[in-house]
């Protein structure tokens, strides 16, 4: 069976449970088992915030040192306090003004274009898929959205989401 | 019928476990990590097949008490809270043991191992096994639901108040959870009146405990809640992992993860206490050496005392903190004797969180400090404790703690002469939980303090649930609104006055004036409430202005506006030695605008 572990970290405010809900729902949607853990609380007030979730057969939603498969990480400053969960040949895609390391995409000025810098995380989910990095395909992505998103927001996030896709 | 599968988080799936086995009244006070439970019930009453009480009450006592009657009644109830919350409804939830309960009753006790967002990281089982209640610990979200109706069971068989203890990792994860049609109880209430019982007084009280203990005997022996066993294939003979709660689904993945599965015996505690003593039994006679997994404290540890065991009290396992999948990594390496992991990168805490751009409270906090820089500061729980950031919080305790802790700072300063002034800040909702008897205590006690009610309108650091004074109770629903005014005139506080915070001239005047008051013959506790709603309600920051703040070249990069003022859009470029505004996350309040000693923050014209 197909197993993924997936780090989604930022701060508080950054959109990053969505992101984890959205991530999470398609492997619901396929039928599959999915744990996430995620931040709440305290540190959801601009602080730094990590979700994990692991697709697949297990039993514990936590990621240890050193497996996680994929990073997506929408506060690059995080890529230190995070970086250590990644497994050594793990993909991370981060949302960033200047080049460095991983594959990056300036999400937040992509979002901040379109009007709200907060649609960062669907841009940066787009952009993932284009990097063939997360279990899903772009469909399975907007499906996932229509189902989460509050219905006034729908087309705005599909859009955000276009838009790393098509980066 | 096809069970519905659903994406649901810890907290939704025990709420809609609870709706599902016929609870009907439901009550709670909001506190990390178990606030979404109450929520998800409230967002999915229409569920309920019979009616069902849901409200947010005003503390965790009183959630209880509420329940407690619920059930004498002989309806199935809950009390839902965190686990610093249960010393404030352990005064009911003792006595409830003794005296027991009618129809079901589970009181639903988050703890929070880390601590990730709590004031300690206690531990709900050594609370229950003090209390001599029974309590369940379960491994996952679905597992928590599922344990609900067998749970609702056993408190009627005993007549006892159950509890179940998730923890944050059970609280805030998300997992495949499959919902089921909610059952249909068909009861009424029927509370059959026994002084004897309901009103016990010391003479009935033997008996009941004797009758307590009885039954925990026999639930300790309940089949259904027996320790469970995956077998090892007996390569590590006389050898067993025993766990609890998230712990066991940590250790499972290890296992698995390091090609160990079914090499060891491996049980699962499900209910902690009262443990069962044929298990106690088992694990003295069949292992030499058993290796105990639990958060926080040693509870399975210290009854098993087994003689090869390897927990807390010996050291093996730390402690403190959370059991990390990487800690349990570390213990079982040295347990079994394998390859030592590799090392773990250095900790690194990130980003520290702040009071939100445009957060009342910073304007309120930096006028306090402002105007006392050498004044003592008692704070309390909340969002508001960030005020630390800003020097404006020196003390955070427990709820309601802040304004007897700043009378008892005035009488043990006062005894030597001068008193600093005490400035104390407390949050709307803080207030009506436990400050109020705190609050009327300091005037009798003729304590000289400024309580400054920080009233934002919301419980905001646990999500926005609603406060007394806003007139809407659970789900929206319209009730009578207890203002804070008469209850602080009747207190016999001399001194009350209102001011919204982002007028920081006034603020600041009326601080003053409060200082005067309290310093006057006559004075005693000021009272001054900074009314502004919470940034984080939409409605809020639709309704005030807002207007595109920016930092002109006057800048000469002091730094008062990125740390005295501290605010998350104001960033201090290290290049260029100046402060920049985030256009992303500023919301154009213009509160920082008098931080600025030069006049460098400025409106930018239309």
């Amino acid at each position: 069976m197909m197993k993924q572990q997936i780090i989604v970290s930022g701060i508080g405010g950054q959109g990053v449970l969505f992101l984890t809900r959205v991530i999470a729902q398609m492997a619901v949607n396929r039928g599959i088992p999915v744990l996430t853990s995620e931040t709440h609380g305290m540190a959801q007030r601009g602080g730094t915030v990590l979700s994990t979730i692991k697709v697949g057969d297990f039993a514990s939603p936590l990621i240890r040192a050193g497996q996680a498969d994929i990073g997506l990480l929408l506060w690059e400053a995080n890529l230190e306090v995070h970086k250590g969960l990644l497994k050594s040949e793990g993909k991370l895609i981060i949302s960033a003004e200047k080049d460095g390391e991983g594959e990056r995409i300036d999400a937040t000025g992509i979002a901040r274009e379109m009007g709200n810098p907060v649609l960062s995380n669907l841009v940066l989910l787009g952009f993932a898929v284009k990097q063939q990095a997360l279990f899903c395909k772009a469909e399975e992505c907007e499906t996932a959205i229509k189902q989460l998103a509050p219905q006034k927001f729908v087309e705005q996030n599909l859009e955000a989401f276009q838009k790393g896709l098509n980066s | 019928m096809s069970a519905e599968i659903k994406l649901l988080m810890g907290n939704e799936a025990i709420g809609q476990g609870l709706i599902e086995a016929g609870c009907q009244v439901a009550a709670a006070y909001p506190g990390t990590p178990s606030t979404e439970i109450l929520q998800a019930i409230i967002d999915s009453k229409d569920r309920a097949v019979e009616p069902l009480h849901v409200e947010w009450s005003v503390n965790e006592k009183i959630a209880f008490e509420v329940a407690l009657s619920a059930s004498y009644s002989g309806k199935r109830s809950v009390a839902v809270m965190k686990q610093v919350g249960l010393n404030v409804a352990a005064d009911p939830f003792m006595r409830t043991a003794y005296i027991g309960v009618k129809g079901g009753m589970l009181t639903i006790v988050a703890d929070d191992p880390g601590p990730h967002s709590s004031q300690n990281e206690q531990d709900t089982r050594l609370f229950c096994l003090q209390g001599r209640v029974p309590v369940i610990d379960p491994a996952s979200p679905a597992e928590a639901k599922a344990l609900i109706p067998a749970a609702f069971e056993l408190s009627e068989k005993y007549e006892l108040n159950i509890v179940l203890r998730p923890t944050t990792r059970i609280c805030h994860s998300r997992q495949n959870v499959s919902l089921s049609e909610p059952i249909k109880l068909e009861r009424t209430a029927d509370f059959q009146r026994n002084p004897g019982r309901w009103a016990a007084t010391p003479a009935f009280l033997p008996e009941l405990h004797r009758k307590l203990n009885d039954h925990l005997t026999k639930i300790a022996q309940e089949p259904d809640w027996q320790p469970k066993l995956t077998a090892g294939d007996g390569s590590q003979p006389r050898t067993a992992l025993v766990a609890s709660g998230i712990v066991y689904s940590n250790l499972v993945d290890l296992l698995e993860e390091l090609d160990l599965s079914n090499t060891i015996d491996l049980y699962q505690v499900l209910m902690p206490y009262p443990l069962s003593p044929n298990f106690t039994e088992k694990l003295r006679n069949d292992y030499d050496k058993i290796l105990i997994l639990e958060e926080t404290y040693p509870v399975i540890e210290l009854q098993l005392a087994h003689r090869g065991a390897a927990g807390k009290e010996t050291g093996a396992v730390p402690r403190e903190g959370e059991l990390t999948p990487d800690v349990i990594h570390q213990v079982l390496a040295n347990f079994l004797d394998l390859q030592q992991p590799a090392a773990l990168p250095d900790e690194r805490r990130g980003q520290r969180p702040s009071l939100c751009p445009g957060c009342p409270h910073r304007a309120a906090f930096y006028s306090i400090k402002k105007c006392f820089p050498k004044g003592i500061f008692p704070s309390d729980i909340g969002c508001y404790t960030l005020g630390m950031n800003l020097g404006a919080v020196n003390t955070v305790h427990c709820m309601g703690a802040c304004i007897s802790q700043g009378a008892g700072f005035y009488q043990t300063y006062q005894q030597d002469g001068d008193f600093p002034t005490i400035v104390v800040t407390i949050g709307d909702s803080t207030f009506f939980h436990a400050g109020i008897p705190a609050l009327i205590n300091a005037v009798i006690q003729q304590a000289r303090i400024i309580v400054v009610i920080l009233d934002n309108a919301t419980t905001a650091m646990t999500g926005g649930q609603p406060v007394p004074h806003m007139g809407v109770a659970a789900g929206g629903k319209k009730t009578k609104a207890i203002a804070i005014e008469p209850l602080v005139t009747a207190s016999g506080v001399g001194f009350l006055e209102t001011c919204d915070p982002y007028d920081q001239e006034q603020f600041e005047a009326l601080l003053k004036q409060a200082d005067d008051y309290i310093r006057s013959p006559e004075g005693g506790v000021a009272v001054l409430i900074s009314r502004h709603g919470c940034i984080m309600d939409p409605s809020v920051r639709k309704s005030q202005e807002s207007t595109r703040i920016s930092i002109n070249d006057k800048c000469i990069g002091c730094r008062k506006c990125t740390k005295a003022f501290e605010c998350p859009a104001l960033v201090f470029d290290e290049e260029q030695k100046v402060a920049l505004v985030d256009q992303d996350r500023c919301i154009g309040c213009g509160t920082c605008i008098p931080v600025c000693p030069v006049d460098a923050i400025v409106k930018e014209e239309k």
